[in-house]
């Protein structure tokens, strides 16, 4: 039971941590659906780097990299007013064929002193109580909050919508890449192509289960963990199909999305701001 | 206080303001009279620093100034309270009016609820700091709007519109805050299309029209008759006698109910004769647009409602055949923008224009064009899409869509809305000349003086339940205003 606990924590950590990022832009009002492609290319950087310099190196290279990945979805999905849906996919794709192409030599390399993942699961937590208190205690999450509900009147009384939604990407993508850094670098510790394994994609979906808060979104990501936990500790176990608990965390994925309805999203969501519109 | 000086603004080859020159001075009152499209807003915009402009200069206190931004403007001591309230439904007022200030980089809910108390000493609240926006009415809503305006202690404040959203009463208390503003010695520009509440509150009145100034008078000059004609650049005539309705019911409404969320309508009973108008007022989200929809057959109801003694169905589709015709709250709602003047004006009836299943765009262009000529609506062509069209335009594409088949009754809503003078008064001949070949009218509007000028009876809706109806001649503005914000006739 307690193993349980503690695998589900541990296994919940990566997903808490890339949807923390995904929730901060979208509090904004920008979709990332670039989350699986940045946590990528960010476990290979962390990785790369982790084997040049050391743990720290890679933990801020992968960082670095997810930060970066952040911005430049901003180029596209902020100043040039492109749909966010179509460069938020296109950055995950381009995230994973680039990891997957750049990584070949890392492939099954064991990393020789990994970080403790206990020490990122505590880190993650903190986290996701300082975006609360970031939200709702700051000048930058008031602006953040005004963006993503109503930029017409942000704007209106001088706040620089493009500046902090840029801002908020950049910074969602350090999360994503922290997440990317922490599978790389602890959970697993190597590299191999593919090792996201879809979980920026119920990152995504987790915000909206969290119904954008990212106090709740802790509670989330360790069900979630407890679910890929019971997947594999359940197989073969039980008289039901593998395959069936494979797909658990997906149907659930699935459920939350068919029900978040009822969940109130931030108004300007996925539209491009422009004034005088 | 402020000057502007020749102000011009081009959009394209559109000139929304031409060599515009305006002063306000401290403690002063200027209103900008103006129909929709004549430059109001354009000019409000140069000013708070949304719009550049082309030519021209600003100065402020003697000085000339740019506004770059709406944060310059507000530096400059310029402060709007725009037409639609721009505010965060899902903060609370205390943030929506920390908007407004250098806020530190870290700040408690109290700390900052505080420090608006004290910002706002010298000004009376009127709302509770803690309550979430989307729970205040739109009159509190521009209250709040107005508190952020006064946060940054402006010099000139410029009103947009600020009547449109408010009960006559809530009018009322508008224009002795106003008042108080003035006597702090604040320079108050006061935007309107409403000659009655010009000639309240301005000291001052300058008519806008086409882009221009067309001319200035000060209060003393001013009567509504010349303001009118420089305004809409002639003058208008007065609506002809509506002629008294006939026996035959045409609409029977009982107990008619609809069940949403908190029942926007409870319970509303009346009966529309052959040739009869009932006008229908109300606070916006009394039930108006719930009561309208459900009797088009966009929304599940309760109740008994005939029609020409037979039961009322529940279709769009067959309800326009029967003879029922439906001016949609808003514009946006009765037309596809990307679709043509042609196709829109088909809408209803796109069936006849294909007997053998494929269209016969020939045919319904053919017959667009007499329509587009019998209705004077302004168009390149009946294969322009309408999203190009003016807002009046729009609305007679509505208006000659839903009046071709001769309905027998019309619901119409809000049917001139931001239209300007000229195109209202064609909407209104429209149903008119509908009413005396016997049509029945269900008329819901937010501007009183149409319900007055065109009903027979006049009744509100209060949250949910019909008010009256009473006869057009015991009725009157205050009546009314008392209908919808009280309750009682």
């Amino acid at each position: 039971m307690e193993e349980a606990l503690v695998r589900a924590v541990l296994f919940g950590t990566p997903i808490l941590l890339a949807s923390l990022g995904a929730l901060l832009a979208e509090r904004g009002g920008v979709v990332n659906l670039g989350v699986e492609g940045i946590m990528a290319l960010s476990a290979l950087a962390a990785f790369a780097a982790a084997m040049a310099g050391g743990v720290g190196l890679g933990v801020l290279a992968g960082v670095g990299t997810g930060a970066v990945l952040g911005a430049f979805l901003g180029l596209f999905a902020v100043s040039l007013r492109a749909n966010q849906f179509v460069a938020g996919l296109a950055l995950a794709a381009l995230g994973l064929g680039a990891s997957g192409l750049l990584g070949k030599r890392y492939e099954g390399v064991p990393l020789p002193n990994p970080l403790p993942e206990e020490g990122l699961a505590l880190l993650a937590l903190a986290l996701a109580a300082l975006l609360h208190l970031l939200l709702y205690r700051t000048r930058f999450g008031l602006y953040l909050r005004s963006v993503g509900e109503n930029p017409r009147a942000a704007d209106l009384f001088g706040v620089s919508v493009d500046g902090v939604r840029h801002l908020a990407l950049f910074l969602g993508g350090g999360l994503m890449g922290l997440a990317g850094a922490y599978l790389s670098l602890a959970y697993r510790p190597s590299w191999t192509d593919g090792m996201t394994a879809g979980l920026g994609w119920v990152a995504i979906a987790l915000v909206i289960l969290a119904a954008w808060q990212p106090l709740r979104a802790v509670l989330g990501a360790y069900l979630f963990g407890l679910l890929f936990f019971l997947q594999f500790r359940l197989q073969g176990s039980v008289p039901i199909p593998s395959e069936a608990f494979a797909a658990m965390p997906y149907l659930l994925v699935i459920l939350v999305l068919a029900l978040s309805g009822r969940t109130r999203a931030p108004k300007a969501l996925g539209i491009p701001f422009e004034r005088g519109r | 206080m402020l000057k502007l000086e020749n102000i011009t603004k081009r959009f394209g080859p559109v000139v929304a303001n031409r060599r515009v020159s305006l002063e306000v001075g401290r403690g002063e009152v200027l209103a900008l009279l103006g129909e929709n499209g004549a430059g109001k807003t354009t000019l409000v915009s140069i000013l708070y620093g949304l719009y550049a402009p082309d030519e021209g200069r600003i100065l402020l206190e003697g000085r000339e100034v740019r506004v770059p931004s709406p944060k310059a403007a507000q530096r400059l001591g310029i402060a709007l309270v725009p037409q639609h309230p721009e505010l965060i439904e899902a903060h609370t007022v205390a943030e929506n009016l920390a908007l407004g200030l250098d806020l530190p980089p870290f700040f408690s809910r109290r700390a900052l609820e505080g420090r608006l108390r004290e910002l706002l000493k010298d000004h009376p609240l009127g709302v509770a700091l803690e309550a979430p926006v989307a729970r205040l009415s739109a009159g509190e809503k521009q209250r709040v709007e107005l508190l952020r305006a006064l946060l940054s202690r402006p010099k000139v404040l410029i009103l947009d519109e600020p009547t449109s959203v408010l009960t006559p009463k809530e009018a009322q208390e508008l224009f002795q805050e106003i008042r108080r503003l003035q006597a702090l010695g604040l320079a108050v520009i006061f935007i309107s299309h409403k000659l009655d509440e010009v000639l309240a509150i301005a000291d001052r009145i300058a008519v806008l029209r086409g882009g221009e100034k067309v001319g200035e008078l000060s209060r003393k000059e001013a009567d509504k008759e010349t303001l009118v004609r420089m305004m809409v650049g002639r003058s208008v005539a007065p609506l002809p006698k509506v002629p008294p309705p006939r026996e035959e019911v045409v609409l029977e409404v009982e107990d008619l109910v609809v069940p949403r969320h908190g029942f926007p309508v409870q319970g509303v009973s009346f009966a529309l004769r052959a040739g009869e108008v009932l006008g229908v007022a109300g606070v916006a989200g009394s039930g108006q647009s719930e009561l309208v929809e459900a009797l088009a057959g966009l929304r599940p109801y309760r109740g008994s409602v005939r029609f020409l003694g037979q039961p009322l169905p529940k279709d769009p589709a067959r309800l326009y055949a029967l003879g029922v015709a439906h001016i949609p709250e808003e514009r946006a709602m009765g037309v596809v923008g990307g679709m043509s003047v042609a196709e829109n004006l088909a809408l209803r009836t796109f069936r006849a224009y294909a007997p053998k299943g494929l269209l016969d765009y020939r045919a319904m262009e053919r017959e667009a064009r007499a329509l587009i000529e019998g209705y004077r609506i302004k168009t390149p062509s009946p294969r322009t899409p309408v999203r190009f069209l003016s807002g009046g335009n729009v609305q007679k594409v509505i208006l000659a869509r839903e009046l071709k088949g001769g309905p027998r009754l019309l619901l119409a809503m809000h049917p001139t809305y931001g239209v300007d003078v000229g195109a209202a008064e064609e909407v209104h001949g429209r149903i008119l000349e509908l009413v005396r070949q016997g049509a029945a009218v269900l008329l819901v509007s937010e501007d009183l003086d149409e319900i007055l000028a065109l009903s027979h009876r006049v009744a509100a809706l209060y949250h949910g339940r019909l008010v009256g109806p009473i006869p057009r001649e015991a009725a009157s503005r205050e009546a009314l205003g008392r209908m919808m914000a009280e309750g009682r006739a």
